[in-house]
């Protein structure tokens, strides 16, 4: 499946105080059930961001919203970048979690720390996730719930956040993520171009461990 | 030749190329698929116009939709209904090979991956599910991955992954009597952290973990990605061997023995260097019961409800107020003191004829508290549910008030009809205490088998071991 090449200009940055928030809070169990990749943004935190409870089908342009959550703060409408507390994306390995938040529209994530395979799922889809320390995320926090929102600038080539104050931020990011991320590569094709090593392992393993090439649909 | 850790043998068995920043091409095994988080990976290689690169290596069911009664009716959920049919229609057009709703080895991908065979030591194992780490348990590198990934194992038979960081947990001494895998490992996870293991593989090893069965080791390894590293795994010992030898996809005659003689390596080497250890003390371990809405919210049942403002960091301090508000406790509450709603044996952590024995034997002869609304046993699998039949379990937890289901994730995670209603209080044998995961509104509490069979004849949390006094 390949992506759009990542492209970011200046966002708006909306803070979600919580740590540990896991993938069933991301996007509840009862929206899996959907066969395709796209549609799951409106259901996007269900239980925290309405005040009735989700189910498949709803139009949720008249759901009532909880006026606390942070989501629904007039302030941090199309925003595309989250801020939030460590390890984000906790629990299940629903990719359906990167889809809520992508349809939503964030395409950054900003935290102390992910979860490992949210983690990898977020540039499988185009989404970056960056990791900074904490009294960086404490700062940005306090920067971004003021009454004016924060918004900042992604830059992936140079790998730095650009804040409308003029700080700059720098950060880290896997070297072949970020060329993945900004040309949009197809991690199939990739692998593909070494399929004749494949082919290679496969004969010598089958020689090895014959066990392990059983064919289960004989 | 330098001492290997067991991760360091799998992942170099498995490495087809690796580019000069470390990222691996992975080769996999084994790649087990289930109806949620697959049909947009079928659907990525039609668009794409590609093929599975080894059919027969792949093995799919449909687990987390299906309902666990009246199964013959079909699934009522039209939504549902779909996605299961989706998988089914999905297997026949690229050849994968499928246990459908209704043959006799359908149930949880991680119970019947091992009781079939189908995971074996040695084998690097995949699955769209989190809880793959499962597989771990026979010596074999399994880990969980996102839909993206499927498509990629469908593909390819590989994955890009780097490696690791390795983390041995050792656990010194044994268990004591009623205390159970499940109460080590939420034990682990509360003394870690949920994101304690995060970049790590983690082997489990030490005395008390050797004694544990291989369902007691699933257990365990089901449940490292709750310590928030993708894969966990026990090195192979007879345990191991005795109980692949003879199942369905296990080889036979001499390829076993050169199976058997390649798979007793399978353990880190003396002296090999891990880049982190936990010690635990194995008969320091208690009945464990989490208060709170992540697994790291755990105590021993003879405690109290923690409270927040004894909690320094102030982040922490505001996640268990909230946890406290969602879950309806008050600090200081002892555990013992919180009467439940609901209970729930299955899940892929405790739904194998093991934990089902454990449950019965606590329920013989009694009856579930009248103030518990409802009491579920969901096998997990027809195997599993076959093997308790015969062994007249099934009348137990009948006599005693459950209700016996067909085997599924069920109210696991509350994708089919069994869930919680807002408010209700669960004590779970499952692995996951999250905000609505086992219903909107729905609170749980994550206990061993015992420990929830115990809990559904007093109606309140009870120390199991005491249950008789």
């Amino acid at each position: 499946m390949s992506v759009e090449p990542f492209d970011i200009s200046t966002a708006i940055v909306c803070p979600l105080d919580r740590a540990n928030v896991d993938t069933d809070a991301i996007i509840p169990k009862q929206f899996l059930k959907r066969i395709e990749r796209t549609g799951f943004g409106p259901n996007l935190f269900d239980e925290w961001r309405y005040l009735d409870r989700g189910e498949p089908g709803q139009d949720c342009a008249t759901r009532p919203r909880n006026p606390d959550f942070v989501l629904n703060d007039p302030r941090y409408q199309g925003a595309s970048i989250l801020l939030t507390r460590e390890n984000f994306g906790c629990g299940s390995s629903r990719e359906h979690a990167p889809w809520a938040l992508l349809d939503y529209g964030f395409k950054v994530i900003v935290a102390p720390s992910f979860a490992d395979i949210f983690f990898n799922n977020c540039f499988k889809n185009g989404i970056l996730p960056i990791v900074l320390d904490e009294t960086v995320i404490d700062e940005l926090f306090s920067k971004a719930t003021r009454e004016r929102p924060l918004e900042m600038r992604v830059d992936l080539e140079c790998q730095r956040l650009v804040l409308d104050d003029g700080t700059e931020i720098p950060f880290e990011v896997d070297p072949f993520r970020k060329q993945c991320l900004l040309e949009g590569l197809d991690d199939i094709g990739l692998t593909l171009r070494h399929e004749a090593e494949i082919r290679a392992y496969e004969r010598r393993r089958r020689e090895e461990a014959p066990w392990l090439f059983q064919d289960l649909a004989e | 030749m330098a001492p290997k850790t067991l991760y360091e043998k799998l992942w170099d068995t498995h490495v087809v190329r690796t580019d000069p920043d470390g990222t691996a091409l992975l080769y996999i095994d084994r790649h087990l698929l289930h109806e949620v988080t697959s049909p947009q990976a079928f659907e990525g290689l039609r668009l794409a116009g590609r093929r599975p690169w080894r059919p027969g290596a792949n093995l799919a069911t449909a687990d987390h939709n299906v309902p666990t009664r009246e199964r013959a009716a079909g699934i009522p959920d039209p939504v549902s209904r779909l996605q299961v049919e989706t998988l089914e229609r999905n297997c026949r057009e690229f050849a994968i090979p499928e246990f459908g709703m209704h043959d006799r080895r359908q149930g949880i991908v991680h119970v019947i991956g091992p009781e079939q065979g189908l995971t074996l030591p040695g084998m690097t194992l995949v699955c769209g599910d989190s809880h793959t780490s499962t597989h771990g348990a026979l010596g074999a590198l399994a880990f969980g991955i996102g839909t993206s990934e499927v498509e990629h194992v469908l593909a390819t038979q590989c994955l890009i992954q780097k490696r690791a960081r390795t983390l041995r947990v050792q656990v010194d001494g044994t268990l004591a009597p009623g205390v159970t895998a499940k109460d080590l490992i939420l034990a682990i996870i509360g003394e870690m952290g949920t994101a304690g293991g995060t970049g790590h593989a983690i082997e489990f090893a030490g005395e008390a973990v050797r004694r544990l069965s291989v369902e007691g080791r699933m257990t365990l390894c089901n449940m490292a990605i709750e310590a928030g590293a993708r894969a966990g795994f026990v090195a192979v010992d007879e345990t191991t061997l005795d109980y692949v030898r003879g199942r369905a996809y296990a080889p036979k005659g001499e390829l076993w023995e050169r199976a058997a003689a390649s798979w007793r390596r399978l353990h880190s080497d003396p002296g090999a260097r891990f880049d982190r250890e936990v010690r635990l003390r194995g008969d320091a371990v208690e009945p464990q019961v989490t208060w709170g809405t992540s697994p790291e919210m755990v105590v021993s049942v003879r405690a109290a409800v923690p409270d927040p403002e004894a909690e320094a960091d102030p982040v922490k301090a505001a996640g268990m107020r909230r946890a406290l508000e969602y879950m309806d406790l008050t600090p200081g509450t002892p555990i013992q003191q919180i009467a439940i709603d609901k209970v729930f044996i299955g899940s892929c952590t405790n739904s194998r004829i093991e934990d089902l024995r454990e449950a019965a034997a606590v329920l013989r002869g009694g009856r579930v508290a009248a103030s518990v609304k409802q009491a579920l046993v969901v096998p997990g699998s027809g195997p599993v549910k076959a093997q308790a039949e015969a062994e007249g379990l099934d009348r137990v937890f009948e006599q005693a008030g459950f209700e016996w289901r067909e085997p599924g994730c069920s109210m696991c995670l509350a994708m089919n009809a069994d869930r919680l209603e807002p408010g209700e209080r669960c004590a779970s044998t499952s692995n996951r205490n999250f905000e609505g995961r086992q219903g909107a509104g729905g609170r749980t509490h994550l206990v061993s088998p015992a420990m929830a069979a115990a809990a559904a004849l007093a109606g309140r949390f009870v120390d199991v071991r005491t249950l008789g006094d």
